[in-house]
């Protein structure tokens, strides 16, 4: 059985290229019965939107120094 | 200086004259630039470089932008690409050893999983609830800056070339002279610790307002 450290992996991975479908289904499985690796596969996505709005960031919390 | 080719009849209208003349406005952009680009490039000089380059081919055509925040996005994305090309360029004087080094001690993960491969109690992921909240608070890109710098550089180097920069696996590989592998390994690295460090700082403090 799939243990957290290649779930994670798997996850991680997930995130730069498609998975095979036996790779999937076996994670899908892990994920079902293991709810820190659940909520790892939930962080992973948002850890790439926030770096993505990190350079958009700047703007914000720029424009709110500057309204100090 | 080859993707910033707008028009450049010089025009002069209020808008521009009040951001070049604003120079707190200039001092503090620049100054997140450098700060941004040193973090991706590690290089103090080239991460100088880069955002000169990119705040004079901004600032060429500011006229072309309706105020400060237009202008810093711009600027921004400028900035994202000249360091693209540098870390492309780079390829050479990278210190692929010591990024190789790096991942072949990266297989100890015992202090997060178990000799099982499970996690430790103590290890296991929290739920975030909705986590989009943070995007919007100025304190969460304090922690999560701060959080990217505790990334050891090298595995914050390649996540930024892959989520910030978006150069592709093969390019990241390519540039840094290292295996997909090794590159699976420093990603896979890299988010369990962001993930970890933004949890405990920001997450389960319940610094949300």
């Amino acid at each position: 059985m799939m243990n957290c450290q290649q779930a994670t992996r798997l996850i991680s991975e997930s995130q730069d290229r498609a998975l095979p479908l036996s790779q999937r289904v076996s994670l899908k499985v892990h994920l079902m019965m293991c709810s820190g690796c659940k909520n790892f596969s939930l962080q992973v996505p948002f850890l790439s939107q926030a770096m993505k709005a990190y350079a958009k960031g700047f703007d914000e919390l720029g424009d709110k120094k500057d309204q100090k | 200086m080859n993707q910033t080719n707008a028009a450049d009849t010089p025009q002069p209208d209020p808008a521009e004259v009040s951001i070049l003349s604003d120079t707190a406005f200039l001092t503090d952009l620049r100054r997140q630039m450098v700060k941004f680009a040193t973090l991706q490039l590690s290089n103090g000089q080239h991460a100088e470089d880069a955002v000169q380059e990119a705040l004079m081919g901004a600032l060429k055509n500011a006229k072309s932008f309706a105020g400060r925040a237009a202008l810093k996005t711009w600027v921004f994305a400028i900035l994202k690409n000249k360091i693209a090309d540098v870390l492309r360029q780079k390829q050479r004087m990278l210190e692929a050893s010591s990024l190789l080094h790096e991942d072949e001690e990266g297989e100890d993960f015992s202090e997060l999983f178990d000799h099982k491969g499970f996690w430790q109690s103590d290890e296991k992921p929290a739920t975030w609830g909705n986590p989009q909240n943070a995007l919007h608070q100025n304190q969460f890109w304090k922690v999560f800056e701060l959080c990217l710098e505790a990334l050891p550089g090298n595995q914050a180097r390649v996540f930024m070339m892959k989520e910030f920069v978006e150069l592709d696996s093969g390019e990241i590989c390519n540039t840094v002279g290292i295996t997909t592998s090794n590159l699976n390994v420093m990603l896979h690295r890299s988010r369990l610790r962001l993930r970890e460090c933004l949890e405990n700082t920001w997450f389960l403090k319940g610094e949300r307002a």
